[in-house]
C-alpha cells in the first residue's frame, strides 16, 4: 500500500524481544529496578540522592544503551541488515512535537513501552495493562488519522 | 565495579534486542500500528519474547528475599488507575503514532545518529522536564 511498509518478521522479532526481556530481568534480579526507559531517562536528570548503586546506575543503563546503538550502526553496513536507519522523510516539527508527547506524557503516565509493556504486563499490573491498551490504542488510531485521512503521516 | 558491569551490559542488550528487532526504525513500528493499513505485527511478538522471558525472571524473584545486589525490590504499589496515568498514556500514544519513536528506541538511533532521532531525543528530554517543572512541581507543592 505505501513504500514504507515494512515486513512481517516474526522470528528476529522474537528473538529481539527475548533479550529485551532477558536485559530488564538483569536489571530485576540484579538491581531489583524496573527497566522503564522513560523512567530511567527521567532518572538521568535528577540531583543524585540516596541511590544505592554509584554512580548512578540510571547514567551507566543508558551508557550501555547508547553504546549498544553505535555496535548496530557498526555492523549493520556488514550484515546488509538494517538495524539503525529510516527511509521515512518526517517532517522535524512533526517529530519535534512528537518528541514533547512522548516525553511529557510517559512521565505524566509515568512509564512507557518497557516499563508499563514489557515490565508491567507479566506482573499483571492493572495500571500497565490500562497503560499500554490506552497508548497502544491511541497510537493507532494516530496512525490513522495522519495517514489515512489526513495525509500527512510517515508513511504516507 | 562488577555491579556497574552488569548494569551497562543489562543496557547494552536492550538496545541490540530493539535493534535485532528493527524496533529502532520508525517505520517497522508505524507498520505495527497502521493496523487499518498495511500492517506488519512483528512488534506484538517482540512485546511477546520480552514478556516471556521478564515473567520468568519474575518467578526467581518472587523466590528470592532481595535483588543479588541492590537493598530491595522496587516494585512500584501504586494501584489506583488514575486520570495522570489515562491522559499520559494517551498523549504519549499520539507522540508514538506520529513519529514511530518511543524512548528506548529513541536513545539508541540517536547513539546510531538516526537523523529525526536527533530532532527526537532533546524534545522528548525537554518534555520530560516540562513535567517535572510544572505537574510534578505542582504535586510536590
Amino acid at each position: 500500500m505505501t513504500e514504507f511498509a515494512t515486513e512481517f518478521t516474526p522470528v528476529a522479532a522474537a528473538i529481539g524481544g527475548a533479550l529485551i526481556g532477558l536485559a530488564a530481568a538483569l536489571m530485576l534480579l540484579f538491581e531489583g529496578r524496573i527497566a522503564g526507559i522513560s523512567g530511567i531517562l527521567d532518572g538521568v536528570f535528577r540531583r543524585r540522592g540516596d541511590e544505592e548503586a554509584p554512580p548512578a546506575w540510571q547514567a551507566v543503563f543508558i551508557g550501555g544503551m547508547a553504546l549498544g546503538g553505535l555496535v548496530l550502526l557498526v555492523v549493520q553496513g556488514s550484515v546488509e541488515r538494517d538495524f539503525v536507519m529510516t527511509n521515512l522523510e518526517l517532517s522535524p516539527l512533526l517529530v519535534i512535537v512528537a518528541g514533547l508527547l512522548v516525553g511529557f506524557g510517559t512521565r505524566l503516565g509515568s512509564g512507557c513501552t518497557s516499563g508499563h509493556g514489557v515490565c508491567g504486563i507479566p506482573r499483571l499490573s492493572g495500571r500497565s495493562i490500562v497503560a499500554t491498551l490506552t497508548f497502544m490504542a491511541v497510537a493507532v488510531a494516530t496512525v490513522f488519522v495522519t495517514n489515512h485521512v489526513f495525509g500527512f503521516g510517515g508513511l504516507s | 565495579m562488577i555491579r556497574q558491569l552488569v548494569v551497562l551490559a543489562s543496557g547494552f542488550l536492550f538496545a541490540i534486542g530493539l535493534g535485532i528487532s528493527e524496533m529502532t526504525r520508525p517505520e517497522k513500528v508505524l507498520s505495527f500500528l497502521n493496523v487499518f493499513g498495511d500492517w506488519d505485527p512483528s512488534l506484538a511478538f517482540v512485546m511477546g519474547g520480552a514478556i516471556v522471558v521478564y515473567a520468568a525472571a519474575l518467578q526467581l524473584a518472587g523466590r528470592r528475599e532481595g535483588p543479588k545486589f541492590g537493598k530491595e525490590f522496587h516494585i512500584p504499589k501504586i494501584k489506583e488507575i488514575t486520570p495522570s496515568l489515562l491522559i499520559g498514556s494517551a498523549l504519549f500514544g499520539v507522540g508514538w503514532g506520529l513519529a514511530g519513536f518511543c524512548p528506548g528506541p529513541a536513545l539508541v538511533a540517536s547513539a546510531a545518529l538516526v537523523e529525526p532521532a536527533l530532532y527526537f531525543l532533546p524534545a522528548m528530554i525537554a518534555g520530560i522536564l516540562l513535567h517535572r517543572y510544572t505537574v510534578e512541581r505542582r504535586k510536590t507543592g
